[in-house]
């Protein structure tokens, strides 16, 4: 039968062109990978080849035609032995459209706001853990080693892996002892390059494994970026569910002291942007051991942001066999009236502190800490928007583009009516961090920075 | 083009070499039949074709057993259908349908299958490498005896993860094949123009792995030289490099204008060293088969292959819902 040589799209974006010059004619024989055709696009001269073998019928579109657009029959190709006449007898059938690529216009997004004076959204409000809970005091550092650990025991998939974390006992002795209890099996000393083996933990986890990955710091995983996002975070969306990468990438992040701009930057706000990742970014040594059992189990790729300053601080951690926190779930720190301070990370420093001293001149500041980004409990913060009309958000991290503006979008999408004062974000200055200390002491954010934010808030 | 004598010939029988034909042609008219649907606007994006190079997936899967792994770059309808993946669901993929392997969320260059642990299709150069690498990890730490054939061509082989991930394979003796598919171009970059060895596989020397460079025109030397990696890999010596030599029929992606080298240079490939007419004057020339034999193969290629088109055109396009689904592997609220 005779079928229609169509003018070929030759580039994603082509829809006409030019048909420069042919180079068969009537009554040639054509065979699959010959050339037939010179067609010009707005970016290049290419050659367009036949795809099935039979005989040149018909020539439809002269050399030299400009505009033709994609799908036009150019020519009739004929079987071996079919008559020339069967050329005329073709009748055009209808180009197959290209799918529609407006479809998508009829999506809204699921969180869309839509009324303008919304109800006080529902929270989780219950405890971290049952009253009476026997506590003891742990460092940041112990409990993040026995969240691991605790999880290592459990599931023999479980693996940690990164630059010194074996027999140097961890840079920052995170984790200490775990060769000795795992063996190298399991605790495994890398080379010196975040790329590859931030790449060949994602492929252990698409494997089966379930990896956990310390960057000596955050800094270094920009080296790493490409396989946490384009290989971690997405293949299970690429793959239509049939595979994605269940792994932690932990580490410190954010300044420590006198370490220079290389060294000190806050990545809060970049990862949480990304779909496929949950971040969590915790401030308690608690909420560290807790979250990070939960981050292990999860079967999604987690960026678990640390801070080398908080590692050595002690908190309450509850005496419980299996102690988790979920994601997605605020915790209310202090409870107050007068203004929200939203805070995660060691932010909450800042925070707390601030709410210490803005006690003292009758101001009550309800304090939160997000813990984790992505899933961010937003309805906490909305919840307690409605009740004092007034927010302050408190981060390291640069302003432009910082987490305490996504909190501004949503509080002013879904409280706008709340609101009492514009929203302050209190972030780190726009600047690479400084070495010099008192410098860099006023290149981070400051407890009086929060304290005259709220204030400016508050009106007082 | 082949630096190196072909090794010996394994012995294969009339079965096997009928079977090698027959993959082969699929992978072919399945690529020609991509190539018309892009030109008709039913596929979209970049599309890279397999065209040229059928012998090196085809000789590497005879070589592999079942539970291998195998992942590749954003050229990677071959191998797709080499390990036995559905034709139906590759092409639909291709067209964005919901029959696709990725329900059209992933497109030519983003496809996966667990069942045929085939872990992609990945769009950024070289990323498979440790990727793969990975995979071979995960095989070690099991203890299940599997290998991994990472395939990655002559441009990924300048990137910098790829001699990360050679450190580390090599150092933890990771059953990995590392497969340079050498078309000679990177894009429309020549290997003299961008690459400072003639021999990548040379390369491995300074991290301890052995390779060689194979014949990829000649299905069973790239046979040949799998099984000798895969015995390698197995036994537990680590890492592997096959540098198989081959060649591109067209161009890059779709949108190559292939100006970068001339007509001649892909005739004289194509007329001389053709890796399907080679197989074919094999089958003829043994007496194997009859060329009623081949134009029966032939026919049935040509049906599966429609059949795929026709199920790429017919299969509709995913619900808009699919938007939303597959992000986290558990569903979660995307805002608590």
């Amino acid at each position: 039968m005779a079928t229609e040589i169509l003018m070929p799209a030759l580039s994603p974006t082509m829809e006409e062109g030019t048909l420069a010059k042919w180079l068969v004619k009537e009554g040639d024989t054509v065979s699959s990978g010959d050339i037939m055709a010179e067609i010009e696009t707005d970016k290049a001269t290419m050659e367009f080849e036949a795809v099935d073998e039979g005989v040149i019928g018909k020539i439809l579109i002269a050399e030299g035609t400009e505009g033709v657009k994609v799908n036009t029959a150019i020519a009739v190709l004929l079987e071996e032995g079919e008559d020339a006449s069967a050329a005329d007898s073709v009748a055009a059938p209808a180009p197959e459209a290209a799918p529609a690529a407006d479809a998508g216009n009829e999506v809204s997004a699921p969180a869309a706001a839509e009324a303008t004076a919304p109800a006080a959204p529902q929270t989780d409000s219950t405890p971290d853990w049952p009253e009476g809970t026997t506590l003891k005091q742990q460092t940041v550092r112990e409990a993040l080693r026995d969240g691991m650990s605790e999880e290592m025991r459990r599931d023999d998939s479980v693996f940690l892996m990164g630059e010194e974390v074996a027999e140097y006992q961890g840079a920052y002795k995170i984790s200490q002892g775990m060769l000795d209890e795992f063996g190298a099996k399991r605790v495994i000393d890398t080379p010196i390059t975040e790329h590859g083996f931030a790449g060949i933990a994602t492929g252990a986890a698409f494997g089966g494994l379930r990896p956990i990955v310390e960057f000596m710091t955050f800094n270094f995983a920009m080296q790493a970026i490409d396989h946490i996002i384009n290989s971690a975070a997405k293949t299970l969306y690429m793959s239509g569910g049939q595979m994605g990468a269940p792994m932690v990438f932990r580490g410190p992040n954010g300044a420590a002291a006198r370490v220079g701009a290389q060294h000190s930057q806050d990545y809060a706000a970049w990862y949480m942007q990304v779909p496929g990742l949950r971040v969590v970014m915790p401030y308690s040594a608690s909420d560290y051991k807790g979250l990070m059992k939960t981050a292990i189990r999860d079967p999604n790729p987690v960026i678990f942001l640390e801070n080398e300053i908080l590692y050595g601080r002690s908190f309450d951690v509850p005496e419980m066999d299996d102690y988790t926190v979920p994601f997605g779930k605020a915790r209310i720190w202090r409870e107050g009236d007068d203004v929200t301070i939203v805070s995660f990370g060691i932010g909450m420093q800042y925070a707390l502190e601030a709410a210490e001293k803005l006690a003292e001149d009758g101001i009550s500041a309800e304090v939160i800490d997000l813990r984790t980004l992505r899933p961010m409990d937003t309805a906490s913060i909305i919840r307690s928007v409605m009740k004092t009309n007034r927010c302050v958000t408190v981060e390291e991290g640069w302003p432009q583009g910082s987490v305490g503006n996504y909190i501004s979008s949503v509080i002013m999408q879904e409280a706008f009516d709340y609101l009492d004062a514009p929203v302050i974000n209190c972030t780190g200055k726009d600047v690479p961090m400084p070495y010099a200390a008192n410098l860099e002491k006023h290149a981070l954010v400051t407890t009086d920075e929060v304290i005259a934010a709220v204030k400016q808030v508050t009106y007082k | 083009m082949a630096t190196r004598k072909a090794a010996k010939k394994p012995n294969v029988s009339a079965e096997e070499l009928k079977a090698y034909y027959k993959d082969m042609l699929l992978i072919r008219r399945f690529e020609e039949k991509a190539g018309q649907l892009y030109g008709m606007g039913l596929i979209g994006g970049f599309c890279h074709l397999y065209i040229g190079q059928e012998a090196v997936v085809v000789g590497l899967e005879a070589a592999a057993e079942e539970g291998d792994k195998r992942i590749t770059s954003y050229r990677d309808h071959g191998h797709m259908l080499a390990c036995g993946m559905d034709p139906n669901g590759v092409m639909a993929e291709l067209t964005g349908r919901e029959g696709g392997y990725s329900k059209g969320k992933g497109g030519s260059m983003h496809m996966f299958s667990k069942e045929k642990h085939f872990y992609g299709g990945h769009g950024i150069v070289a990323a498979q490498v440790p990727l793969g690498a990975g995979l071979a990890f995960a095989d070690k730490y099991q203890e299940n005896g599997r290998v991994t054939f990472t395939y990655f061509g002559d441009g990924a082989a300048n990137q910098g993860q790829v001699y990360e991930a050679f450190n580390m394979a090599a150092l933890w003796k990771l059953p990995c094949i590392f497969v340079i598919e050498n078309n000679q171009y990177a894009m429309g970059t020549s290997q003299q123009r961008s690459t400072s060895s003639a021999e990548i596989y040379e390369r491995g020397k300074s991290f301890g792995i052995p390779g060689e460079a194979v014949d990829g025109m000649d299905v069973l030397a790239v046979k040949a030289a799998g099984e000798k990696a895969v015995a390698h890999c197995r036994s537990g010596d680590g890492p592997y490099i096959l540098e198989i030599k081959t060649y591109r029929y067209r161009g890059h992606s779709m949108s190559d204008p292939a100006k970068y080298r001339t007509r001649e240079e892909v005739q004289k490939m194509r007329d001389e060293r053709d890796p399907i007419e080679a197989v074919r004057t094999m089958l003829l020339t043994g007496k194997h088969a009859t060329e009623d034999d081949l134009k029966a193969i032939d026919k049935e290629i040509k049906a599966v292959v429609n059949d795929s088109a026709e199920f790429a055109k017919t299969s509709p396009e995913p619900a808009l819902e699919e938007l939303w689904t597959d992000i986290y592997a558990t569903e979660v609220p995307q805002e608590a």
